[in-house]
């Protein structure tokens, strides 16, 4: 008998419809399971107990009097600390925000709740979203659930710690360079980045403005594409979403890949890549095969030159971005008797080293006599990537690659250079450089029980070919229904 | 010392009136308490994103077609990034490498003849919030209220050569705006601020001098003030071998002069770069032309018309047109039937005064004139057909205020008609002349003056009705000179 | 994971200036540090000057779709005390920061 924390959202939303379980019993059951496993996991910052139960009480009461509580009808979620939730603490991981408290939601925030989502709380993450292990948070550690001397990944590490283990039925999270996919991938669950301008960014605490995506984690593929039905879509106060309209993905999942055509492009298969990672992901593009796509090796010849791109790109937006704490209308401030001694001794109190290390590097990449071999550079060379990804979609429907080069590694490990850090973003990051719709779905273990994450690439606003690939390869597998003994 | 040529340019700040703010829905009105006209947005909360005001883009665009620019079809805003208190997200949204209008022009009126000065760029930008200093002086404090209201930023070239044509640039360019109805001109309320750019050269020489910014500058009396102050400190600096330094200098109108601003350790490096959460804006030809048909008479092509069809002199006819109610006001007059002169006058010299002294010209659109035009028009048709002399014209305006009635009719009803009767002034004159011999001596005598005097005694005595030229001239004849 | 410097890019008077420019105060130990992080990383990336961009366009934006233009109404409310809620120090409905020399 699966226990509440078990179901997956489709289910658990359908039994809740059904008033087979009410709303206030599948909140009951996720707080209990965070009680129970936080000390060990540490995936959330803040648990909203309270609102959460009254949330779910709203819910049942609109269900007993016969109205349509929405597609995520009362089912458990947490939120990625950096998402603003009205009237509960949002802290984007760092202490410069810790007592900071939003009146307003974020978008994706006020669809989920519309939607009949119940938030049980706000989720650990690398401090601003830099980082790719949640090691960079000020405020708590969070542990792999599958191990806990190891990493989730990050940024949002809370994220997929809490949907892997059962503290919550999905999760959003936000993915700049990697940071939905890669903890998806270490935590063993499903995770989605949509195309740049899917989903709303208002309320979003900006990182790097052209390349921060909300997307949502979840156990598997069909609940990560409910979840993306619920907060893709138009927003008028974000001036970069898309006006397209948002298709059922749930309906697309049906179709199988028969026919379908993938490409695998080798400079995703480097030297130095975990041999069990290579032929976890080798091992899926053949079951793929079997299945009846047609996979083709093809090239992105640009790939060793996202790196410095994105980090150019993305810590010259980030240092304007986080201009605005300065401790004046909200934040942390440190008192001193001038002006400019109150900016600098707040910003140095509330920011960690990594983020400092990328407002540094920000600022000089763009400062003058910098700005055209830096900045101006990184955005050019970016052209020569995306059209890298334009020239490959020619012929291919959607791409297959490792998440990572490794499984998750161990806390402490990679903290020492930060370049050694960087180089964990290698296989996703070309992704938010253009735009690309990524999903991350774990494709096997490691001999030490650590999930393999695979990754699929799709063309601009083609979630529906990125999903279903996703859902024929989980039809025929079971990686997804493997949880962590926690 | 040998000759120096001055050089001018000028930015100017203009508030636009729109309803709404640039990147958010509140409301752009000046005003209110504290903080109480701000939303996340204009308050840079974490998370917020900019979106468009569409009526801004308008107003930018109808900026430049006044003013002969080139408008350009894709354009991007950028981020201007620095700390200060009233910048909430540590960054201004403005325009940079591609602004919206660029390579316009303004001819003005100057010294007698015509100047035509180049207009570099126009781009759109958010305003500010404020400083204000606290009542104990060890703290200042931030209202948020004018954070986000739209600004247009409109930049001259450096083509101006004296103080005059600054101010002409200057008037021109607020009249253009406010007949647009996209700002409404007033530099002491801070909707059209000026900063300029003054640098001296020793004559003939091409290269220009080192440029120095002045700000601060909150009337067009402190413009010229300022302006002429600086370029007679360069001048002295540049005979005198000293070295000028290019930095901002505050005017200070208390002890009108340019003082340095205080110097920081390191340069503000603003580090442009393209707004990341705005799309590049694309303004098709269609959008230009529909705002094209709107655009109303401009002040210049006014001018020449009132010089043409009511025969005005240059300076009465820029005098009318600087304001477009004004120059409407005018004309209302005329159709009334008053002689385009003489209404001129009327609104110049009576009208405008009270206007300026009440401050009624502190808005875009004078809401109450001290008298309607049609009945100004009949004031300046009584006086003009002698019914009535200037005085008693003059002494009805404010009986006339807010009343909507003819002042035909009220000096008939008062019997305030002057009398042009000549019997009955040769009476009053020789009662004058007789009780006055001494200074009827005195005019006879050559001493030309006095005769003001027993006009005056005339006018008295006949209650001031009598008219004065007809007082004159028979006081003239009755003195035998 | 110790790694060998080749040449410095970074002074460390440059990252004095960047630090002002942040407004980022720096211990002596930090400020070495991150001279050396930065130097390091930028060399990482001194290989983006290889490529021949010369007639490539910079990515203004990936999107696939014009700019959003809204209309000009107002719609929000006379606030109340929720711009203040978060504030660090105030002054009744003022923000209040330690005195503005100008």
């Amino acid at each position: 008998m699966t226990s509440l924390h078990e179901l997956s959202l489709r289910e658990a939303a359908r039994r809740v419809r059904r008033r087979e379980t009410s709303s206030v019993e599948l909140v009951r059951a996720a707080l209990d399971r965070i009680a129970a496993v936080e000390p060990a996991v540490g995936a959330f910052l803040t648990v909203t107990d309270a609102e959460a139960l009254g949330a779910a009480e709203a819910i049942d009461r609109r269900i007993a009097a016969g109205e349509d509580p929405g597609p995520l009808a009362g089912v458990p979620m947490g939120i990625k600390d950096i998402i603003c939730t009205a009237g509960v603490r949002t802290t984007a991981g760092s202490r410069i925000l810790e007592r900071f408290v939003p009146a307003y939601d974020a978008t994706v925030t006020a669809r989920l709740k519309r939607a009949g989502a119940v938030i049980v709380g706000k989720l650990n993450c690398d401090e601003f979203a830099m980082g790719s292990s949640t090691e960079n948070s000020a405020l708590g550690t969070t542990r792999n659930p599958w191990d806990g001397n190891r990493v989730p990944g990050g940024s949002s590490g809370g994220s997929g710690a809490a949907v892997a283990a059962g503290e919550c039925q999905a999760a959003l999270g936000t993915d700049t360079g990697g940071s939905v996919r890669l903890p998806a991938a270490f935590c063993g669950v499903v995770g989605l980045k949509p195309t740049y301008g899917r989903v709303s960014r208002y309320g979003v605490i900006a990182y790097a403005s052209s390349l921060d995506q909300v997307g949502p984690l979840a156990r598997d593929v069909a609940d990560t594409a409910l979840m993306l039905e619920a907060i893709a879509g138009h927003d008028p106060a974000d001036s970069t979403a898309s006006p397209r309209p948002v298709p059922s993905y749930l309906a697309a999942l049906e179709h199988g890949v028969r026919g379908l055509r993938l490409g695998l492009p080798r400079e995703y298969f480097v030297e130095g890549m975990q041999p069990e990672v290579e032929s976890g992901v080798r091992a899926a593009v053949r079951e793929l095969e079997r299945l009846g796509a047609i996979v083709e090796p093809v090239s992105l010849p640009h790939t060793e030159y996202a790196i410095a791109t994105y980090y150019l790109i993305a810590t010259a937006e980030a240092s304007s971005n986080l201009a605005r704490y300065d401790g004046i209308r909200y934040g942390l401030r440190v008192p001193a008797d001038s002006l400019g001694a109150m900016y600098e001794a707040s910003r140095a109190a509330g920011f960690g080293t990594e983020v400092k290390r990328r407002i540094m590097l920000g600022t000089y990449a763009l400062s003058a006599g910098y700005y055209d071999a830096y900045y101006l550079k990184a955005q050019q060379v970016r052209t020569l990537i995306r059209r890298d990804f334009e020239q490959v979609f020619q012929r291919c429907e959607a791409l297959v690659t490792p998440v990572a080069p490794t499984t998750a590694f161990r806390l402490g490990e990679k903290i020492a250079d930060p370049l050694t850090m960087y180089l964990s973003d290698i296989f996703t990051i070309s992704v938010n450089l253009a735009g690309l719709p990524g999903l991350a779905l774990p494709c096997g273990f490691d001999a030490s029980g650590l999930p393999i994450g695979l990754q699929v690439i799709g063309r601009p606003f083609d979630e529906e070919t990125v999903l279903r690939v996703g859902a024929a390869y989980e039809r025929a597998t079971e990686w997804h229904r493997r949880r962590p003994s926690i | 010392m040998s000759a120096v040529e001055t050089v001018i340019g000028l930015e100017v700040h203009a508030e636009l009136l729109t309803r709404s703010k640039i990147f958010c829905r509140c409301s752009a009105a000046f005003g209110g308490p504290a903080n109480t006209n701000v939303c996340p947005v204009c308050l840079g909360m974490p998370g917020v994103l900019p979106v468009l005001n569409r009526r801004v883009v308008e107003f930018a665009i109808r900026a430049g077609l006044a003013t002969d620019c080139t408008i350009a079809r894709s354009s991007r805003f950028a981020r201007k990034n620095y700390f200060y208190p009233d910048l909430p997200k540590g960054y201004q949204i403005s325009m940079y490498e591609t602004p919206i209008c660029t390579g316009g022009r303004l001819d003005v009126l100057v010294d007698g003849g015509t100047k035509r000065i180049g207009l570099t760029r126009i781009h759109m930008e958010e305003d500010t919030g404020k400083n204000i200093h606290d009542a104990h002086g060890d703290a200042s404090l931030v209202d948020f209220n004018r954070s986000g209201v739209p600004l247009l930023e409109i930049v001259s070239e450096p083509d101006m050569r004296t103080v005059a044509e600054a101010g002409a640039y200057l008037r021109m360019l607020r009249s253009i705006l406010m007949y647009l109805e996209i700002c409404d001109g007033n530099m002491e309320e801070g909707s059209f601020r000026c900063d300029a750019n003054v640098s001296v050269r020793p004559a003939g020489q091409a290269a220009f001098g080192t440029k120095v910014e002045i700000k601060n500058m909150n009337s067009f009396r402190a413009v010229e003030k300022a302006i002429t102050y600086e370029v007679q400190r360069q001048t002295e600096a540049l005979s005198s071998g000293e070295r000028i330094v290019q930095e901002t200098r505050l005017w200070d109108a208390e002890r009108e002069e340019t003082r340095s601003m205080r110097r920081k350790e390191y340069a503000d490096d603003y580090r442009y770069f393209p707004e990341p959460d705005l799309l590049p804006l694309v303004v098709d030809a269609g959008w230009v032309d529909e705002i094209r048909a709107t655009l109303p008479e401009l002040p210049a092509a006014r001018r020449d018309r009132f010089i043409r069809d009511h025969g005005l002199s240059p300076y009465d006819a820029d005098v009318l047109t600087q304001r477009k109610d004004v120059a409407d006001y005018f004309e209302a007059g005329v159709a009334a039937g008053a002689p385009p002169k003489e209404m001129a006058n009327w609104v110049m010299t009576e009208l405008l005064r009270i206007v300026r002294e009440e401050k009624l010209d502190r808005a875009l659109v004078v809401r109450d004139w001290p008298l309607m035009a049609t009945q100004l028009a009949r004031l300046a048709l009584l006086v003009q057909a002698g019914t009535i002399n200037r005085n008693t014209a003059k002494s009805l305006i404010p009986r006339l205020r807010g009343t909507g009635r003819d002042p035909e009719e009220l000096v008939t009803a008062e019997g305030l008609a002057q009398v042009s009767d000549r019997a009955a002034i040769e009476r009053a004159v020789a009662e004058v002349v007789a009780r006055h011999p001494a200074q009827a001596a005195e005019f006879r005598a050559g001493k030309d003056r006095v005769l003001g005097f027993l006009v005056g005694q005339v006018m008295k005595a006949s209650g001031g009705k009598a008219n004065p030229q007809l007082v004159q001239e028979l006081l003239r004849e009755a003195l035998g000179g | 994971m110790r790694y060998e410097r080749v040449f410095v890019a970074i002074t460390r008077e440059e990252v004095r200036r960047v630090a002002a420019l942040a407004r980022l105060r720096l211990a002596p130990e930090e400020e070495a540090r991150l001279t050396g992080d930065l130097d390091h990383i930028l060399e990482a990336f001194a290989r983006l000057s290889a490529l021949d961009t010369k007639t490539v366009e910079p990515t203004a934006h990936v999107e696939d779709f014009g700019a959003l233009l809204r209309q000009d109404t107002v719609e929000n409310p006379r606030a109340g005390d929720e711009p203040l809620a978060n504030a660090p120090a105030r002054d009744g409905r003022f923000f209040k920061v330690p005195k503005i020399i100008e």
